[in-house]
């Protein structure tokens, strides 16, 4: 049983190892310290975000208001630094409050209202969208030296790769995640809480409790993610990350995470965006393709992660779905 | 069964009602409608027809929620629609081929999307993900990239014309909206549908053929995105694979939700969904005329579905149900208070969530 949980990420990472082996076969220059850097650097607000997504699936929700809570933060943070005096690191401090609450807020509602998570993040998603716009219509420019500062930290790898602070930053997101949701109470009871709430409940899982803290930790996630996108675009602007939310689902199920919850890991999730981030590399390196095979890549990789776990459930428990089967008598 | 509808949709009708006044409060004129060139103009047309889209799929959505489902994929349909009725009439053929390719194409979605629901048993969040995910990246191919414009007249005059004096894409969604509530509500199927919502094993072993019905609701939904499509494209004159139907699935589900359709599945009103699209776009017209700066829009917007939504809550609602139940149990109005809820979904909703709390708690 054990064992065909970890099934899906197992399989998550030969996709991705083979995929970067035939990359690597057709292009031998992406073997280049330089391409993982950039594939650190270039997904890490997307990264941060899916951690967030991962705990919210997991526990068998979801958070359609991540997008919009990025470009809040960046529209924030751009036009903070530019009207008043405060320090970017206590403007951090400000705005990942906001985005904890406004997190733990949603959390609520779909708690103690019990309304579906699709239909309060959506709204979610509205509100912090319009927020970013009341600020700022326009792209705001960040040129703060505290920032040129953050941006010219680097750790140069012999083949002249740059691995970057924002990378860095993702990795230790991830890491810590894998942390909360193995080590600690609270992680079991998301699993719980996605495996069956009404189960949990009884068992005696702070429901309550714990889907606020997701969805706050999920805001949070995003609002750092959003920090992360700032630093990586030296500006806000309250189009920004538009669609950001699908992209961090489907790298989460690509991860092998359930939507159903309840059965997934973070270092799936982790694998998810790098493969993602490879494909568009690969049509980087490639020239000729459009940029719109990426969406239909994506697309293809999905259905076929979905199709590999619906196997895997109809192997591991033994029998073919009772739909088909009385179908197939009528 | 006229009398059982509009009990149905009283709250709509109301919120409605407040929206529009709330229009007229700010633009004495919302009401009037003149006649220019052969043709209607004035405010209220103006909600009818921007509506257009969304009350088109916001039909097909509340089919498809009915069933327990939910359909992502229907704004990225639209766009795959547009880019196929474009790329047909630049390619010299009639507009008539131009519609019917869009619409077998919007069709050919929806059987992949019920395929992968109904035969896959993918859950359908999931299954029309994939869709919404790919289908932009179809329609770009299709267009290669670009804005494919277009003049062929007959497929403008759907988006942008008039018959009778009225917009075209009135027409379209009445119709349609006609049609497929009478054959829902006419025969056995909207039962059926709302059987295989509730419970999809029993309507099994009742005998329903969940299965080919499933089908057909998301081929039925593709059929409404791709008129969507279409009516988007013929407005604009082009087909523009990134921006046609952006976001207008989470338009279509609020307003099914606005018109008071559990996401749980079960009993529905096509009425009411419709109405839903049209309050969604009275909030739209009520903003623009406000004069308010175009920045707040979306904030507003938000604000205004929030408080909908927590009125309609299931939470919300019961405690109102035992606030009024409590209150004077015996005079009549109490009465009446407490068994009109009962004819609305979200009544239904509250008991079931009710019931599960009750045994969750010790």
């Amino acid at each position: 049983m054990r064992h065909s949980t970890k099934l899906p990420l197992y399989i998550t990472i030969a996709t991705f190892l083979l995929a970067y082996a035939l990359c690597i076969a057709e292009y031998p220059s992406m073997l280049s310290t330089r391409v993982v850097a950039n594939l650190l650097t270039d997904n890490a607000f997307l990264g941060i975000t899916a951690v967030g997504m991962t705990f919210v699936i997991l526990s068998g929700g979801i958070d359609l208001s991540v997008g919009s809570v990025i470009a809040f933060t960046g529209v924030f943070l751009a036009v903070v630094l530019r009207d008043t005096h405060i320090h970017p690191l206590a403007a951090f401090v400000i705005v990942l409050l906001i985005t904890t609450l406004f997190g733990a807020a949603m959390g609520l509602i779909i708690h103690y209202l019990e309304m579906p998570p699709f239909i309060v993040t959506l709204a979610g998603m509205f509100l912090m969208r319009g927020l970013a716009y009341v600020l700022s219509t326009d792209s705001v420019p960040i040129d703060h030296e505290f920032y040129g500062w953050l941006q010219s930290l680097y750790w140069k790898a012999p083949g002249g790769g740059r691995f970057r602070i924002t990378g860095l930053l993702m990795v230790l997101t991830f890491a810590g995640a894998m942390l909360v949701l193995h080590r600690t109470r609270f992680g079991r009871n998301v699993y719980a809480i996605g495996g069956s709430a009404q189960t949990a409940q009884l068992m005696g899982v702070p429901c309550a409790r714990t889907t606020v803290l997701i969805y706050a930790v999920s805001g949070g996630l995003a609002g750092l993610a959003g920090i992360v996108f700032s630093l990586y675009t030296s500006a806000g602007y309250s189009l920004a990350a538009v669609g950001t939310e699908l992209d961090a689902i489907a790298a989460v199920v690509i991860g092998g995470t359930l939507l159903t919850g309840g059965s997934g890991f973070v270092a799936g999730t982790f694998f998810g965006i790098m493969i993602m981030g490879l494909i568009q590399t690969y049509i980087v390196f490639d020239g000729t393709l459009s940029s719109w095979w990426t969406k239909i890549v994506i697309g293809v990789l999905l259905f076929t992660f979905i199709m590999l776990q619906k196997g895997l459930a109809w192997v591991t428990t033994g029998r073919i779905p009772r739909a088909s089967a009385s179908a197939a008598r009528s | 069964m006229i009398l059982t509808t509009l009990r149905r949709v009283a709250p709509q009708l109301i919120i409605l009602a407040l929206v529009l006044l709330l229009n007229f409060a700010m633009f004495p004129g919302f009401f009037r409608v003149e006649m220019h060139n052969g043709r209607l103009f004035g405010n209220l047309i103006d909600v009818l027809n921007r509506g257009a889209p969304v009350a088109l799929l916001s039909v097909g959505m509340t089919l498809v929620i009915a069933t327990r489902g939910i359909d992502l994929s229907v704004g990225a349909v639209m766009a795959i629609a547009g880019a196929v009725a474009a790329s047909v009439v630049t390619g010299g053929s009639d507009w008539v081929v131009a519609v019917l390719a869009a619409l077998g194409a919007g069709a050919l979605c929806g059987l992949w999307n019920g395929v992968l629901v109904a035969v896959l048993r993918i859950q359908p969040i999931v299954a029309t993900l994939v869709l919404m995910v790919a289908g932009r990246g179809i329609a770009q191919l299709l267009t290669h990239g670009a804005i494919l414009t277009f003049n062929d007249p007959g497929l403008v005059r759907l988006g942008g014309g008039t018959i009778l004096h009225v917009p075209t894409p009135i027409w379209i969604w009445i119709v349609l909206a006609v049609v497929v509530g009478l054959v829902v509500r006419r025969t056995a199927l909207g039962l059926l549908i709302e059987a295989t919502g509730i419970n999809e094993r029993s309507a099994r072993l009742a005998g329903i053929n969940a299965r080919v019905l499933l089908i057909a609701v998301y081929l039925v939904t593709g059929l409404c995105a791709a008129l969507a499509g279409i009516v988007v494209a013929g407005d604009i004159r082009g087909a523009d694979a990134n921006n046609a139907g952006l976001w207008m699935e989470l338009d279509a589900i609020l307003a099914v939700v606005i018109g008071g359709n559990s996401l749980l599945g079960g009993r529905f009103s096509i009425t009411a969904s419709l109405i839903g699209a049209l309050i969604i776009q009275s909030v739209n017209s009520a903003i623009l005329l406000s004069g308010m700066p175009v920045e707040f829009n979306l904030v507003i917007k938000a604000l205004i579905i929030i408080a909908i939504l927590v009125i309609q809550s299931p939470r919300v609602n019961h405690a109102l149900y035992l606030l009024r139940a409590s209150s004077g149990a015996f005079s009549p109005g109490a009465s009446r208070g407490a068994s009109t809820p009962r004819n609305t979904a979200p009544r239904s909703a509250a008991s079931r969530t009710d019931h599960t709390t009750e045994e969750g708690r010790p």
